[in-house]
């Protein structure tokens, strides 16, 4: 990357891209979000998350019929008033199935987007395009005598040869099969670093997301309800709804109480410490809260029926932080070197979930049906706000 | 064997496919994008030649020919002529009565063609006209050469609709099928029958070139 980490997140600089579109129907849509030059924004949600709709509206494709569409010192679109059409906005789209144009061949295909340049430097400007995607030896293939990958390479080429404001991509991945989405992903990463300008990127695939994006919105039909670098989303989502979508356990509604040590959680017969977010709540306020996988340790099973009451500090190894529960194991599912464990706690409805080394699970000889005990670190726990009755309920995702 | 029929024929079939193409892209290319509840019309429209007995088509087609009908009368004021009776009749009326060949080959074409073709054109750069003309054409071509074949071949062997609306005068209205009839009216077997085995000549390369080129195009059918 040419530039800093910092730089990137926050740049509203030249070339940024301001997307701010609502709409009641026919798909709901109030979404807002910016991507600066060489950031890769991912625009994650479920199927029916409008999350294509906003790719084709910045794309020119479709027109929402309210907000605004900025990108640099350009006005694509704005409600009631000017809409540039896609030809004028210059993006570079790589669409699910690829759309190549079945009836030319791979070079021709990516001289159809050359039209910027004179006609006779077209070809030889197509041939060095395919060969930054690595495939100069199949300018004469036609897109039905490539793979799922070549295709795919050819269509970003062919976005990409237009010298594009913005570069669009939807679920660019999807439709290969996992050796070579690992392929291309990486090939992915290693473009952009020489491309400057905004890249958005759709796709439902979380890991996806958090392996190429420096930024994640969150979208939920329509709405966009958090952006943010992926590791901010994944251990601060703003809502129980967001930490939902992302595929998130670990959301728990607890009350506040103040002790003798300042605020805490009041979850079960425990009291839990937390480092930050606890101020600014009234005594008795019924709070969300969530706790990031990696922030839940497993303490020795056999310790467990020493367990007395809240909050035990008996092991001088531990730091003061620790907020130990019990809790049952409901399930544990061994998925090849990772396993998954559920635990059930007497006082929740919600399970606790997080997954851990199956070769740690054997060495601990952990059971279906046994008590734990776990940390929660403290400084891990995320306080979410006040839990609303009208969260939705898990199954709708 | 009837030369000028030949020549009225062959003229008759060059001159609706030729007059017929741009209609039937425009035609098709409109219907296969309408939306669905605005085509019902338009389609059953352009479908009604198909299913209507030939003697019904020629029958109205004569009553709106006539100079008493705003048709005949505009075409009187216009040309001078009658429409009823002549070349220019029979060539109007081929033009009807070829409506359905001439627009669904090339509609079920476009609709082939997936939208996102289109968007990808456009977001590549090219406008709507070039679109049209270096994306959707060449995709399209195959329907079109069908459109073509089957409005020639069709326009050959239409006998009734002719019949009622030109008669059978020789060298104007008197085309190859209305000729092998007359012939055997006349019990002139051998005139028809050389006459027959042209137009079943004719009709079988129509077909051979409507499938071999919708089988040499299917490679790149892929999408």
């Amino acid at each position: 990357m040419t530039q800093p980490e910092t730089a990137r997140s926050e740049a509203v600089g030249p070339g940024t891209l301001l997307v701010n579109l609502t709409q009641p129907s026919p798909i709901p849509l109030a979404a807002e979000f910016r991507c600066g030059p060489g950031e890769l924004l991912a625009l994650v949600g479920p199927s029916g998350s409008g999350k294509t709709t906003l790719l084709r509206s910045i794309a020119g494709l479709y027109r929402p019929s309210g907000g605004s569409i900025r990108c640099g010192d350009e006005l694509w679109y704005e409600a009631g008033g000017q809409c540039w059409s896609p030809q004028r906005r210059r993006v570079g789209m790589v669409f699910q199935d690829y759309a190549l144009f079945p009836h030319l061949d791979a070079r021709a295909n990516i001289a159809t987007a050359l039209g910027h340049l004179p006609r006779d430097q077209r070809h030889q400007r197509a041939m060095s395009w395919l060969e930054m995607v690595h495939l100069e030896d199949f300018a004469h293939r036609y897109p039905h005598q490539l793979s799922g990958g070549q295709r795919q390479r050819v269509a970003l080429a062919r976005a990409l040869a237009r010298e594009p404001r913005v570069l669009l991509l939807d679920e660019p991945f999807s439709a290969v099969d996992q050796v070579t989405r690992r392929r291309l992903q990486r090939e992915l990463a290693l473009l952009r670093e020489r491309l400057n300008i905004p890249i958005v990127m759709v796709t439902h695939d979380l890991n996806e997301a958090s392996a190429l994006a420096d930024r994640i919105c969150v979208l939920h039909g329509g709405r966009s309800l958090q952006q943010g670098a992926p590791s901010e989303i994944f251990r601060r989502p703003v809502s129980a709804e967001v930490a939902r979508l992302i595929d998130r356990p670990n959301v728990f509604t607890a009350t506040l109480v103040h002790g003798a040590d300042g605020p805490r959680l009041a979850w079960g017969d425990w009291q839990l410490e937390v480092t930050e977010g606890l101020e600014g709540y009234a005594e008795g306020s019924r709070l969300a809260w969530y706790v990031p996988e990696s922030d839940i340790i497993l303490q020795r099973a056999d310790r467990s029926s020493q367990h007395q009451d809240e909050n035990q500090h008996e092991d001088e190894n531990q730091h003061q932080d620790e907020n130990r529960v019990r809790a049952r194991i409901e399930q544990l599912v061994v998925l090849g070197g990772v396993s998954t464990i559920t635990l059930a706690l007497d006082h929740e409805h919600q399970t606790m979930r997080f997954d851990m080394a199956t070769h740690t699970v054997r060495r601990s000889q952990l059971l279906r049906g046994q008590v734990v005990e776990v940390s929660l670190l403290a400084t891990g726990i995320h306080i979410m706000g006040e839990a609303s009755q009208d969260a939705i309920p898990p199954e709708e995702i | 064997m009837d030369g000028a029929a030949l020549f009225v024929s062959l003229k008759l079939a060059l001159l609706t496919s030729a007059m017929l193409l741009p209609l039937g892209i425009v035609l098709g290319r409109s219907l296969a994008q309408a939306r669905a509840r605005w085509k019902v019309l338009p389609e059953a429209m352009v479908a009604l030649p198909l299913v209507m007995p030939p003697t019904v088509l020629g029958f109205y087609l004569m009553q709106a020919f006539s100079q008493d009908a705003p048709l005949g009368a505009f075409w009187q004021w216009l040309f001078g002529g009658s429409l009823n009776f002549s070349f220019s009749g029979i060539l109007l009326a081929s033009l009807v009565v070829n409506l359905p060949f001439a627009v669904q080959p090339v509609q079920r074409a476009f609709e082939a063609v997936p939208a996102h073709l289109r968007e990808a054109a456009w977001c590549s750069g090219l406008s709507a006209w070039q679109t049209l003309w270096r994306i959707e054409l060449p995709l399209v071509l195959p329907g079109i050469i069908s459109s073509l074949a089957l409005t020639f071949a069709h326009t050959l062997g239409e006998f009734g609709v002719i019949l009622m609306v030109g008669g059978s005068i020789d060298g104007e209205t008197r085309t190859l099928a209305i000729s092998i009839y007359d012939r055997m009216q006349a019990f002139d077997e051998s005139g028809a029958g050389i006459m027959s085995a042209m137009l079943l000549l004719v009709s079988f390369l129509t077909i051979g070139v409507v499938y071999g080129l919708a089988a040499r195009q299917r490679w790149k059918r892929h999408v």
